[in-house]
């Protein structure tokens, strides 16, 4: 396939089916492969459109300079169209995100800000809304609130799933943001009636729940609980050992966060198979496994690799 | 047996800092008041008169009770509940 550029081919991934995996004939898995996408995380999709929202807009121009918090992919992402179209990067990061994130963006001429380790993301929201209330003509996309995250899924990968799997009767996602599953669950929600959309969220060690107190809490603007129909929390040893048997099985060399939605998805597999149903289940690979090689993840006992990724932030 | 409530770190000056509690209640929030009855204050950290608080994400099983049945979602013996603190999620 040909395309004008790199960001021309953004989407269009391959949705492929998980036949080890699935419980049996009746009961299938689909995996949606967003690794393919330019810069290798689903997070190109929101990246773009935000980015092209915000141009649409007038917010940014030539030179100009964006802000995000993010944990790694969306700031790749945002870093790659950034150079490409001549405005300046700069992420705010936990600082217990792995290296290879780091040194991705840094080559991608991103500037980094690290946030506390403790509070996670929360502190890394916190920390950007300030610089961007200190910075004012500093641009913050902000992919928690920004409907442009919400659109790219609604507008591109919702009718990609539905195209190649017409019968499609689950959608699992992780929980991030929240953008991939509202677009997708949205959209197949108004395309398919009964469509479930289960949301698997990634469950930390204690000290990514560092918070003060129940009221600093933080809930994505773009969650909207009507739209899913579970969720279910995934812990850190459950997501490293689907991760594992997505590779075993399938071939597929995926980031942690993807076997957090394989787990979901099994759950929900396991349900209909128990109910005597027929599936046909899709999930979203978010990533591939390279940038989470350092946390060692892949190497060594379930146990071992567990106790490595205690405190920090694999999804 | 009982149910199994874990507690998140936060909360844990509730529980004597105990990281998983015991209970008992046919429902979600009978459990929970009968938590309240041992560890004075918790219920009114985790519910005010709306329901569970925003902030604040209950689990049965590993599955969110405000898709179950909220308050009102049966428990029984050899369950576990997670209670968590709502943070800004990964892969983002």
């Amino acid at each position: 396939m040909r395309y004008d550029s790199l960001l021309d081919s953004l989407g269009g991934t391959p949705l492929v089916g998980l036949p080890s995996l699935s419980p049996g004939s009746g009961v299938r898995l689909w995996a949606k492969l967003e690794e393919r996408n330019p810069t290798g995380s689903v997070k190109d999709r929101p990246a773009l459109f935000m980015v092209e929202q915000a141009e649409k807009e007038g917010r940014l121009q030539p030179g100009s300079v964006i802000l995000e918090p993010t944990s790694g992919n969306t700031g790749i992402a945002l870093a790659m169209i950034a150079r490409l179209r001549g405005y300046r990067m700069i992420c705010v990061m936990p600082e217990n995100t792995s290296a290879e994130r780091r040194q991705l963006l840094e080559m991608y001429g991103a500037q980094i800000i690290s946030s506390p380790a403790a509070g996670g993301s929360n502190e890394a929201v916190r920390v950007a809304r300030q610089l961007a209330a200190e910075n004012p003509d500093w641009v913050m996309l902000y992919q928690y609130g920004n409907q442009a995250n919400i659109q790219s899924h609604y507008e591109t990968t919702g009718p990609e799933l539905l195209a190649d799997l017409p019968g499609i009767t689950h959608f699992v996602a992780g929980l991030g943001t929240s953008g991939t599953i509202m677009g997708v669950g949205r959209y197949l929600r108004e395309q398919v009636p009964g469509v479930q959309i289960v949301a698997a969220e990634p469950r930390y060690g204690d000290l990514v729940y560092g918070l003060r107190n129940m009221d600093e809490g933080f809930v994505p603007e773009l969650y909207d609980e009507s739209v899913l129909t579970s969720r279910i929390s995934v812990s850190s040893p459950d997501a490293l050992r689907r991760t594992r048997e997505l590779l075993d099985a399938e071939g597929i060399f995926a980031g942690i966060s993807s076997g957090c939605a394989l787990h979901a998805a099994l759950v929900v597999a396991d349900r209909a198979v128990a109910a005597g149903q027929t599936a046909e289940i899709a999930l979203v690979i978010a990533d591939g496994g390279w940038k989470y090689l350092s946390t060692g993840a892949y190497g060594g006992t379930l146990e071992e690799a567990a106790a490595r990724l205690e405190g920090q932030l694999w999804a | 047996m009982a149910v199994e409530v874990r507690i998140p770190t936060i909360l844990r000056s509730y529980t004597g800092g105990a990281k998983s509690v015991e209970g008992s209640g046919g429902t979600l929030a009978e459990l929970l008041s009968d938590l309240d009855s041992r560890h004075g204050g918790l219920q009114e950290r985790l519910v005010d008169d709306g329901g569970l608080r925003r902030f604040v994400n209950v689990y049965l099983n590993d599955e969110d009770v405000r898709f179950l049945g909220g308050l009102t979602t049966p428990v029984k013996d050899g369950d576990t509940v997670t209670v968590l603190p709502a943070v800004a999620g990964g892969r983002a």
